[in-house]
């Protein structure tokens, strides 16, 4: 598995009067994490949803493990690529084992190693399943219900995981707290992840690469250490914000 | 008599209506729901289609129920009774089931939708799994609106032939009896009350805060629990049914009558004659309008009592002529040639229109002809039923025949000119020659000194077929011609009328007195 996990090969996405991404190339090697960073309305979430096919390019054309999405069976790209939203985008009406178990049990596994993988997961994320298991999504605190939205991610084992603002509402320590364990846990699962956030110093703790995005246009692809050091004037934008806050917004 | 009275007499009668008319509603109910909901999904996904259908759905809400029936009864397949009220009551059931399927799937989360897609799902299993669960509590709401709407519509199904409480409210209305009235309008108000109850209850379980762990709903167990209380009460009542019924009769019989104490009481005098001699006879009574006669051509009716002169004018579209031999002869006639229907010999009376003012009326004007009236007519107030009022006999040719002009006209119950006339709301009406308040209310019959109005003699119609099959029906039908006056009709109309009696006593009474 030599080849790189996502590609875009010149993608350019538009809305009948609107052009939202122009002339995208971008590449997610394998076990990366990409965070794309850039104020709402660069096309960052665009960018995200055109990797699972919620979107389809307007040019261009994005490939998932060699192969571009348009031709992969919708409904079966989208159950090897983990998803998570802001708040978790929790089905209401489930209960958190059912909300985590989703995937596996859309892909047909049996009941035992469904509940089995779910009692993993929600080990994995520092939930005591036999407290959660049985509640539901509005029983939960923020950051809870966040750690219940990365575990179902993780339900199916994909080797690719879509974050669009994750820890975006929530309170700064908890913030903190899960941004943290969330790269402890990208490492250790080996999963490539593309994640979208608005937050500088979420880019720097996260990322392997920073994406920056202006206008729909991708201004800036560097390492961390690169971004600290770049003179694009977008990402020293960025990076004075954390100097006249001391690093805590 | 009072209420609590006429309740202990007349309850197993008031249970059969309520138990039709639960029947009604949830059949209804049931068939809107299957065809509404996946509609409502349809337009989900088809915004196109959003407009002209749910356009489409308030155009039909808005049409008034008597209206909508009137629609539905000349088309050959539908006719007279259950059907019909069934299709107008699921029309009428749409448009809050559709629009509440709408509403509420649009309204899920765009947020938790889109997770749902993204996680894979088909667009099958974010309905099934997501849209429906969450949208549940929107469409039951509609559900009950519908269920509301539909208890009392289902009123208004009586006047085809439905049954249901309307058939009190009906009766009650025509023969000026509160009772009736009250146990129809409040049994069914009961019942509206008791389904927005239950329904808001199990409304309240898709959409309270925090979804109990336990036992929870689903359309499957829901529809379930619903048809297992309505197959218990069926069954229940079924039990009882037989209980009562004497089985083991071979031919059967339907008797049909008109929506007026006279029909229904020329009716009951045949199906009791028949019961007597061992036929099973099932009574189709209070058909308004049109309906006996579609009805027996169509053969859902084997019998039902007429009067030659609307058979020869409303029905055969002839001109009004005065000779009843004539209209009798042809009316037979046509009626064997057109139908294969057999008109019975004349039962012995006229029922005419009759011109009526009141009483101190005709002696102060010395009023005694229609033609008297011309010259007072300028000042007074016409109260006309609406079958008076279309019909080809009725109210124009009666107008212009003999020069009358009103001061006003109005158009009401037939059943309330009555009083209406007596209690000086107006003061001139065009009733039934034999009802029984006539002599009650101190009224006036003016002589029809012109002609005008077409005999019209009570005979049965019968179909051919049906004469055919039970041979003791020719044999009761001819004790019957020239067996009532036109006074004796009278009394039996103000026994049920005035006397408030039931006319299932009436009849008997009078069969035992006549020795028929």
């Amino acid at each position: 598995m030599q080849s790189p996990l996502v590609q875009f090969h010149n993608v350019s996405f538009s809305l009948p009067n609107v052009t939202i991404l122009h002339d995208l190339d971008l590449t997610v090697e394998q076990g990366e994490t990409l965070v794309l960073l850039g104020e709402s309305g660069c096309g960052k979430t665009t960018t995200l949803k055109l990797v699972n096919r919620l979107l389809t390019p307007s040019t261009g054309e994005v490939q998932v493990e060699g192969k571009a999405t348009t031709a992969w069976d919708p409904i079966e790209l989208r159950r090897r690529i983990g998803y998570v939203i802001q708040e978790g985008g929790l089905f209401p009406h489930f209960t958190i084992a059912r909300n985590v178990g989703l995937v596996p049990a859309l892909s047909g596994w049996d009941r035992q190693r469904t509940s089995d993988r779910v009692r993993e997961l929600l080990n994995l994320v520092g939930l005591d399943p036999d407290r959660f298991s049985e509640r539901y999504p509005r029983e939960l605190s923020g950051g809870q219900r966040q750690r219940v939205g990365v575990a179902r991610a993780l339900a199916a084992d994909p080797p690719l995981l879509l974050l669009d603002e994750p820890f975006g509402a929530l309170d700064p320590l908890t913030r903190a707290s899960l941004q943290h364990e969330f790269a402890g846990l990208a490492t250790r699962l080996k999963k490539s992840a593309i994640l979208v956030t608005h937050d500088v110093r979420e880019a720097l703790i996260l990322g392997q690469r920073i994406g920056l995005m202006h206008k729909g246009h991708l201004e800036l692809l560097e390492t961390p250490e690169r971004f600290l050091s770049s003179d694009n004037p977008h990402a020293r934008a960025y990076l004075d914000t954390l100097d006249v806050n001391g690093g805590a917004r | 008599m009072n209420f609590w009275h006429f309740l202990q007499l007349n309850w197993p009668e008031l249970l059969l209506l309520i138990r039709q008319h639960v029947e009604l509603v949830f059949i209804a109910i049931l068939v809107a729901v299957v065809i509404g909901v996946p509609t409502g999904i349809l337009l989900t996904r088809y915004r196109a289609l959003r407009g002209p259908i749910l356009g489409i759905a308030n155009v039909m809400q808005t049409i008034p129920s008597l209206a909508l029936f009137g629609f539905l009864i000349p088309i050959s397949f539908m006719g007279v009774g259950t059907r019909t009220a069934l299709v107008a009551l699921v029309v009428y059931s749409l448009l809050p089931i559709i629009r509440n399927t709408v509403t509420g799937i649009l309204g899920v989360e765009p947020s938790v939708r889109e997770a749902a897609v993204a996680m894979g799902m088909t667009d099958g299993q974010v309905l099934r799994q997501v849209e429906l669960p969450l949208a549940m509590g929107v469409i039951v709401t509609g559900i009950r609106v519908a269920t509301v709407i539909a208890v009392g519509v289902t009123t208004i199904a009586a006047a085809v032939g439905a049954g249901g409480l309307g058939v009190y409210i009906f009766r009650g209305l025509r023969q000026y009896d509160n009772n009736l009235l009250l146990a129809g309008a409040v049994s069914a108000a009961l019942l509206a009350l008791a389904a927005d109850f239950s329904l808001g209850l199990v409304e309240r379980r898709f959409t309270s805060s925090a979804p109990q762990t336990g036992a929870r709903w689903s359309i499957g167990r829901l529809l379930v629990l619903a048809i297992a209380v309505v197959l218990i009460f069926e069954g229940g009542f079924a039990l009882w049914r037989s209980a009562r019924d004497n089985s083991g009769k071979t031919s059967h019989i339907t008797v049909g009558s008109k929506d007026f104490t006279e029909s229904i009481l020329l009716a009951e005098i045949v199906v009791q004659m028949l019961e007597a001699r061992g036929i099973a006879v099932e009574r189709r009574f209070e058909l308004g309008g049109n309906l006996p006669h579609d009805a027996l051509i169509t053969g859902t009716l084997d019998l039902y009592p007429e009067y030659t002169g609307t058979s020869y004018a409303a029905i055969l579209h002839h001109p009004p002529i005065s000779d009843p031999r004539a209209v009798y002869t042809q009316v037979k006639q046509e009626y064997a040639e057109k139908f294969k229907v057999d008109v019975s010999q004349p039962l012995g009376f006229e029922n005419t229109f009759a011109i009526l003012v009141r009483g101190d009326d005709a002696r102060k004007l010395n009023l005694k002809t229609i033609s008297d009236a011309a010259a007072p007519a300028a000042r007074w107030r016409a109260g006309f039923g609406q079958d008076f009022m279309s019909r080809a006999d009725g109210y124009p040719g009666f107008s212009k025949t003999y020069g009358l002009k009103f001061a006003e006209v109005r158009e009401m119950d037939l059943s309330l000119t009555y009083i209406a006339l007596s209690s000086r709301q107006v003061d001139l009406i065009a009733g039934n020659s034999t009802e029984g308040r006539i002599a009650t209310l101190d009224l006036f019959q003016l002589a029809d000194d012109r002609r005008y109005f077409p005999p019209y003699e009570a005979v049965y119609l019968v179909r051919q077929d049906s004469l055919t099959r039970v041979p003791a029906l020719s044999e009761v039908l001819s004790k019957l011609a020239n067996a009532i006056s036109t006074d004796e009709m009278r009394r039996l109309n103000y026994e049920i009328d005035g006397n408030k009696r039931d006319p299932k006593e009436v009849v008997k009474e009078w069969l035992a007195k006549r020795g028929l």
